[in-house]
């Protein structure tokens, strides 16, 4: 029997003067949609499990390990959470290149840690002919593709994706998405994905958090969340 | 060569030497403040950021006698690091180094500053995610990232470090071949009969070499931007 800790454990509070965040959730699937109308907290929630927020009181665990615990005073630093973050709008570096932006995380997660073959997400996410060029001349898709690679290279614990595809048109949304299931399905990555699109919350999401207005309203599968 | 005489070749020489030593030590001083600016938010923030641009602004013989009165063989910096380092800075080229390098320093910190508050502190927080540590974040992406700005700094607080007159002659004085630099020169020319033509072609070399500066920048920064490519 594996151990009963969930993967992802979030428990958070926090309070602005127009808007309070208060959120329970678990989750042991592979993808993990959180889903709800801009505003409703889905990225202060990627932040807080990222460690670049953290709430007034709540307690983060992931795949066993305690990030977040304003009880116990712990709040592990982002750079040690082994947590990759797939930005909205990919932030590659744009002073190196694409090998060296994917570098930038091998190099300070060393390949022993359970770390991923380079090679392999480089030809998965086929970004092999890109290497050698910088990020500004990358079309919107291949800076996705970058990024992902990236942040898989990272040899991160849990992969946490903010809209990733917002900025693409539906093409470039379909080859992503494609991608997306095989990370999962490759790489055994679990992978924590925020969007308000119910297209991406169908094909992808194992399971589903919906929120509003800074609450959980609703989990389940995307079926039992969304209808049939 | 160009028929300057020894005396001119030494301002030339010591110019150029003061100014390197002025701006380059102040460089590091400039990249903590700048950074800490920019980033911290501190209680006295904006006295400590008044009084690294009071140079700019007070007229430099008040930079100079406060220099001579922290700096000088009394002064209790001054003692404390002669003390340490065997180091004088009174009546000697390193005061004048000194004295140029305080009157640069807010240009300098200007330029990088700005150059810190441009920064996407997004890509910090990527940089960060990918397991560097803050330490790391700076070397490996906001200091490259800044580098066009801090060129500038430089070459700026050069450039008036070379031109620095004022603080430097009321905290070291006029000495040839020790604290005599070319503005210095060029006042000394002015004030002796038959002086016109060396003050003039002294003049001549502070052109030149503040033409030379700001081209290398241009050529430089251009260098950077392409390397860099378009920010988004």
């Amino acid at each position: 029997m594996k151990e009963a800790k969930p993967l992802l454990s979030v428990q958070a509070l926090q309070k602005w003067p127009d808007f309070t965040l208060d959120v329970a959730f678990e989750s042991d699937r592979a993808i993990t949609a959180l889903f709800g109308p801009s505003g409703s907290g889905k990225s202060t929630i990627l932040n807080m499990i990222a460690g670049v927020r953290k709430p007034d009181s709540g307690r983060i665990t992931v795949a066993g390990n305690v990030l977040t615990d304003t009880e116990a005073r712990i709040f592990v630093p982002p750079h040690k959470r082994r947590i990759g973050f797939v930005f909205q709008d990919a932030q590659l570096f744009p002073h190196l290149t694409v090998q060296q932006n994917i570098k930038f995380a091998q190099w300070f997660n060393p390949a022993e840690k359970r770390g991923l073959p380079l090679e392999a997400v480089v030809e998965t996410l086929g970004i092999g002919a890109l290497l050698k060029r910088r990020p500004a001349t990358l079309s919107g898709g291949e800076r996705h593709r970058v990024a992902l690679a990236r942040a898989l290279l990272s040899s991160p614990r849990i992969l946490l994706m903010d809209e990733p595809l917002s900025a693409l048109d539906d093409a470039r949304r379909a080859e992503i998405m494609g991608l997306i299931e095989r990370i999962r399905d490759e790489f055994a990555v679990p992978i924590v994905y925020v969007t308000h699109r119910v297209d991406e919350v169908r094909r992808l999401a194992s399971r589903v958090i919906r929120l509003n207005a800074g609450r959980v309203v609703d989990t389940g599968s995307a079926a039992e969340v969304l209808g049939p | 060569m160009f028929g300057f005489s020894p005396d001119e070749w030494m301002a030339i020489e010591l110019s150029l030497r003061v100014a390197t030593v002025g701006t380059l030590a102040g460089l590091p001083v400039a990249l903590v403040a700048a950074y800490a600016l920019a980033r911290w938010r501190f209680p006295g923030k904006i006295i400590l950021d008044g009084l690294l641009h009071l140079p700019l602004v007070l007229p430099p013989v008040v930079t100079g006698y406060f220099l001579l009165l922290t700096f000088g063989k009394q002064g209790a910096v001054g003692k404390a690091i002669y003390d340490l380092f065997g180091i004088t800075f009174s009546f000697r080229w390193t005061g004048a180094a000194l004295a140029c390098g305080v009157m640069g320093f807010p240009l300098m910190l200007r330029a990088i500053r700005l150059s810190f508050e441009a920064i996407d502190r997004r890509l910090e927080k990527a940089a960060g995610t990918l397991g560097a540590n803050p330490y790391w974040t700076f070397l490996l992406v906001t200091l490259p990232l800044a580098l066009p700005g801090v060129l500038v700094g430089v070459i700026l607080c050069f450039a008036k470090a070379l031109g620095e007159f004022g603080a430097t002659i009321t905290f070291v004085s006029n000495i040839p071949g020790e604290t005599q630099t070319i503005p210095s020169a060029i006042y000394t020319y002015t004030q002796v009969p038959g002086g016109e033509s060396q003050a003039l072609r002294l003049s001549m070399v502070s052109i030149a070499i503040a033409m030379v500066a700001l081209i290398v920048s241009e050529v430089l920064n251009r260098r950077i931007q392409k390397r860099i490519a378009v920010f988004e």
